[in-house]
C-alpha cells in the first residue's frame, strides 16, 4: 500500500509481546498480532534484526534453544531425579516436553523439577525427550522467523513420531500453544501441565498432606489464557491447595496485563516502564504472599520486578508446581 | 375463521396492535409474561429526537388497553403451548401465581408499605430496591401487586395489612385455555449483557452503567427522583462518557449489526445530562453516528451545536478503574486524528446492543424461522415485512430486529391490520 517503509521502519515493532489482547477484542476480527507478526518476518528476510534477537535466533538454530547453550547439557537439570528417556517404553503415555528456559535458566530448572517431583508423588508413568529435546519454535514463530519455525515444526514432529506418545504435557504454556495451535497436527494430544493436573483433581486423585497458609495471587500467562482460553484450571489447582487464601489481581483472566516476557521480548530489553514492575506492585498493595505463575516468562521477569520494585522479602514469585511441592501432593 | 387474536408480549408494539386489533372489533389475549405491561418504552425517561416524555405517550396507551372491552389482558402470564387446529390456535397460557387475587386487589400498596424485605429492582435496572410485594413500578398496568416468591419470607405482613383480603399465599399457577384466528408475536428484546466485554470493567466498577440504567437516573420517577448521580459515592458526575456499539457491530459478540437506536439514544441521554446537570461534560465514543431518521441528524447537530455534546470517533479499548476515586480512565483511539487518548471520566455509560429475547419455549412452540441476527425472520423482508412462514402469525416491534418506537409502532400497526385481514378472509 506504499507505506512498506514507513511500516519497516517503525521501531515499536519489536514492543510486541503477542499477548493476544488485540486480536481478542478487535471487533471485526482483523488480527492485528498476525499482521504484525508478518511484519516482522519482512524484517527478518531483510537481517534487520536487533542484536539480541539475532543472537537467540542463532542459538535455536545451531543449538535448539534461544540462550545458544550446548545441546549435551539440556538434560543437566534432571540429574538427580527418578525420570525415563523416551526410548525407554515401547510406549509412551505421557511425554514431559520441558522446553528451553525450563531446561537451562537456573530458576527454571527449580520449576521442572518441581514438576518431576509432583509427578512421581502422584504416581504417573512419563518420560522425557532428554537432550534430544529442541526449540518448540513458539517464540521463533512470533518473532517472525517463519523458515526457522518451519525446520523445528519439522524436526519435532520428526523426533515425536519416532515414539508412540499419547500425551504430551508442557512446563510452558509458550510450547503447549506452539504444538496446539501452529503445527498443524491435530493429532498430538497436548496439555498445559494445569490442566493435566486439574483433570487429576477432578478425578480425586490428588491429596495435599501440608497446608500452605498464604495468600496467593495468580498471573494469568497470555499463551495460557488469552491465547487459548484457559483460565479455570490454574485457579483451581491453587484453590485446592489447604490453607490457601486466594485473591485476584486487579486485572485478571482476558483482562490481565502481560509480563512483557514473550513475542522475542525476553531477548529485547525497552527502556521505560516495565508492566511486571506494575504487577508487581499491585501484588503488594493487594496483600499477597505469593504472586504465583504457570510460565517460565512470568517466573523470570516478575522475580526480576520484585528486585527492581524493592519488594524482596514482601511477595515472592513462584510456580505453580511450587506450590504443589510445598503443599506435599500425594496421590489419593 | 375465530375472530380473535393473541399478542405475545406487551410493550409497545404489542400494546399498538392490540389496540389496533381491538379497535376493528377482534377479541385479543394480551399476554405478558411481567406483572406489568410496558416493556421496555415504560423505562425510558424521554424519546428521541423530540424529546417527549416517554411515560406520557406509553401510560395513556396501557391504561387503554388495560380497559378496553374487546381486550382481555392476561399479565404474569407465557404461552406455554400452540397447536393449529384447521384454522384454529389452541393457546395454552400459564398465569403465573401472584399470591394476589387479581379481582380483590386494588393497588393500594399497604402490602408493600410493611413488607420488610428489599430486593434490587429489576425495573430501575437495579439502581434502586422494591418489596418482596411489589408493583415494577407506579403506573403499573395492571396496577394488581405480587409476591415475588424468591424473596419472601412468608411472614404473612401483608396478609394482615391487605384490607381487601387480596393475599392469597396458596395460589397455584392456573392453566388458561383460548382459541384465536391469528397471532402476533411481539416479545421484543434484551439487552446485550456488558458482562461479557470484561474489557470495559462493568459489573467490576459501580460507575459503569448501562444507557438504560442511566434513563432511570434520568426520569422523574426513577430511583434518585431524576438526581443524576454516581453509584459508588452518590455524587454528581461531571465529566460522563459514553461508549457506542457494545454488543453491536462486533464480530467477537457475534452480533454484526447495528443495533439501530443506541447513537440516538446516547445523543438524547447526553443532551438530557446536560439539561440536569450544568458544567456537565459529555463525551460520546462513536464508531460512526447512524441518525438515519426523521429529525435524527438535525437532532445531532443540535446536540453538538447547541448543548456542547462533544464526540470523539474511536472504539474505545479498555476501562480502567481508579480503586482508589473510583472514577474510570477510557483508552481510545481519535480515529480522525490518530491520538491515543486516555480520556478521564466519573462515569462511564455504555450503549448497550439491543440483541434477541431468549424465550426458547416460545421459539420451540411457534417455530418461526430465526435470522443469522437471531431475531425472528418475516417471511419477505420486503413486500411482506410483518408476515412469518407461519400462516396467521405475524411479527411487530423488537422481535423482528433492533428498531426505535416510531418503527416498532408501525409494524405492529401492520402487523393488526394483516391479522385482521387474514381473520376476515
Amino acid at each position: 500500500m506504499g507505506f512498506r517503509d514507513q511500516a519497516l521502519s517503525d521501531k515499536g515493532l519489536w514492543l510486541c509481546t503477542t499477548c493476544s489482547t488485540c486480536v481478542n477484542r478487535c471487533p471485526r476480527d482483523v488480527n492485528p498480532m498476525g499482521i504484525l507478526i508478518s511484519l516482522r518476518s519482512l524484517l527478518v528476510e531483510n537481517g534487520q534484526v536487533p542484536t539480541t534477537l539475532r543472537d537467540a535466533l542463532e542459538g535455536v538454530y545451531k543449538y535448539g534453544n534461544p540462550w545458544g547453550i550446548d545441546r549435551s547439557k539440556r538434560s543437566d537439570w534432571s540429574k538427580e531425579l527418578k525420570v525415563k528417556h523416551v526410548s525407554q517404553d515401547k510406549k509412551v503415555d505421557l511425554l514431559y516436553f520441558v522446553g528451553c528456559a525450563s531446561s537451562y535458566d537456573p530458576r527454571a530448572q527449580e520449576v521442572s523439577r518441581s514438576l518431576v517431583t509432583n509427578l512421581n508423588a502422584l504416581g504417573i508413568d512419563f518420560s522425557i525427550l532428554g537432550n534430544n529435546e529442541n526449540c518448540c519454535g513458539n517464540e521463533i514463530y512470533s518473532i517472525g522467523e517463519k523458515g526457522l519455525f518451519d525446520i523445528l515444526v519439522e524436526d519435532n514432529l520428526t523426533l515425536f513420531d519416532q515414539y508412540s506418545i499419547n500425551k504430551i504435557v508442557t512446563t510452558s504454556p509458550h510450547c503447549f500453544n506452539a504444538f496446539k495451535n501452529r503445527y498443524g497436527r491435530n493429532d498430538l494430544v497436548v496439555q498445559h501441565y494445569t490442566q493435566y493436573l486439574a483433570d487429576l483433581i477432578d478425578r480425586g486423585t490428588v491429596k495435599f498432606s501440608k497446608k500452605l497458609q498464604k495468600v496467593v495471587t495468580f498471573q494469568d500467562p497470555c499463551y495460557l489464557g488469552k491465547h487459548n482460553n484457559i483460565y479455570d484450571e490454574p485457579r483451581k489447582i491453587i484453590e485446592n491447595i489447604p490453607g490457601v487464601r486466594f485473591s485476584e489481581l486487579p486485572m485478571s483472566k482476558g483482562r490481565s496485563v502481560c509480563c512483557e516476557g514473550g513475542g522475542g521480548r525476553m531477548w529485547v530489553d525497552i527502556p521505560g516502564e516495565r508492566a511486571a514492575e506494575n504487577r508487581v506492585r499491585d501484588a503488594v498493595r493487594m496483600g499477597a504472599e505469593i504472586l504465583a505463575v504457570a510460565c517460565p516468562f512470568c517466573l523470570l521477569t516478575f522475580e526480576d520486578a520484585v528486585k527492581t520494585t524493592g519488594n524482596e522479602g514482601l511477595v515472592q514469585v513462584m510456580d505453580i508446581n511450587e506450590l504443589v511441592t510445598m503443599a506435599g501432593v500425594v496421590h489419593s | 375463521m375465530v375472530k380473535a387474536g393473541l399478542t405475545i408480549g406487551g410493550g409497545i408494539a404489542g400494546i399498538q396492535s392490540a389496540l389496533d386489533l381491538a379497535d376493528q372489533g377482534y377479541k385479543v389475549y394480551l399476554v405478558e409474561k411481567n406483572p406489568s405491561i410496558g416493556g421496555k418504552m415504560a423505562q425510558l425517561d424521554k424519546t428521541f429526537p423530540t424529546l417527549d416524555c416517554a411515560a406520557c405517550i406509553m401510560t395513556p396507551k396501557m391504561v387503554d388497553a388495560g380497559r378496553h372491552p374487546n381486550i382481555r389482558l392476561l399479565a404474569y402470564s407465557e404461552v406455554q403451548d400452540v397447536e393449529k387446529d384447521g384454522g384454529i390456535f389452541k393457546v395454552e397460557i400459564l398465569r403465573k401465581p401472584r399470591y394476589v387475587d387479581e379481582t380483590k386487589c386494588t393497588g393500594c400498596g399497604v402490602c408493600a408499605q410493611h413488607c420488610p424485605i428489599e430486593v434490587r429492582n429489576e425495573f430501575d435496572e437495579g439502581l434502586g430496591v422494591r418489596k418482596a410485594i411489589y408493583v415494577p413500578f407506579p403506573q403499573a398496568v395492571p396496577l394488581i401487586y405480587t409476591i415475588d416468591k424468591d424473596s419472601c419470607i412468608d411472614c404473612a405482613l401483608c396478609e394482615k395489612m391487605c384490607q381487601a383480603n387480596a393475599i392469597d399465599r396458596q395460589q397455584r399457577p392456573e392453566q388458561v385455555g383460548v382459541e384465536v384466528g391469528a397471532i402476533i408475536v411481539s416479545t421484543g428484546f434484551e439487552l446485550f449483557d456488558t458482562l461479557k466485554k470484561e474489557e470495559y470493567s462493568y459489573g467490576m466498577s459501580p460507575n459503569v452503567i448501562t444507557g438504560l440504567a442511566l434513563e432511570r437516573l434520568l426520569s422523574a420517577s426513577g430511583p434518585t427522583g431524576g438526581r443524576i448521580v454516581r453509584p459508588s459515592d452518590g455524587k454528581i458526575p461531571l465529566k460522563v462518557a459514553f461508549v457506542q456499539c457494545v454488543g453491536s457491530r462486533d464480530e467477537k459478540s457475534g452480533n454484526l449489526y447495528c443495533s439501530r437506536v443506541c447513537c440516538m439514544y446516547a445523543t438524547k441521554e447526553a443532551i438530557l445530562l446536560k439539561e440536569h446537570v450544568s458544567d456537565i461534560d459529555v463525551t460520546i465514543f462513536y464508531m460512526d453516528i447512524r441518525a438515519y431518521g426523521k429529525g435524527f441528524e438535525e437532532f445531532y447537530q443540535r446536540a453538538k451545536q447547541e448543548f456542547g455534546v462533544k464526540y470523539i470517533r474511536g472504539r474505545v479499548a479498555e476501562i480502567i478503574e481508579d480503586p482508589k476515586t473510583r472514577n474510570l480512565s477510557l483508552i481510545a483511539e481519535n480515529t480522525e486524528t490518530g491520538e491515543i487518548i486516555e480520556h478521564q471520566a466519573d462515569m462511564v455509560v455504555l450503549s448497550a446492543g439491543l440483541v434477541s429475547s431468549t424465550n426458547d419455549n416460545l421459539k420451540k412452540t411457534l417455530p418461526i424461522p430465526i435470522g443469522d441476527d437471531r431475531f425472528f425472520a418475516s417471511s419477505n423482508p420486503k413486500s411482506d415485512p410483518v408476515k412469518t412462514v407461519l400462516e396467521g402469525v405475524f411479527i411487530a416491534g423488537g422481535a423482528e430486529g433492533p428498531k426505535d418506537i416510531p418503527d416498532a409502532v408501525v409494524q405492529a400497526s401492520a402487523a393488526s391490520m394483516k391479522a385482521s385481514i387474514f381473520m376476515r378472509e
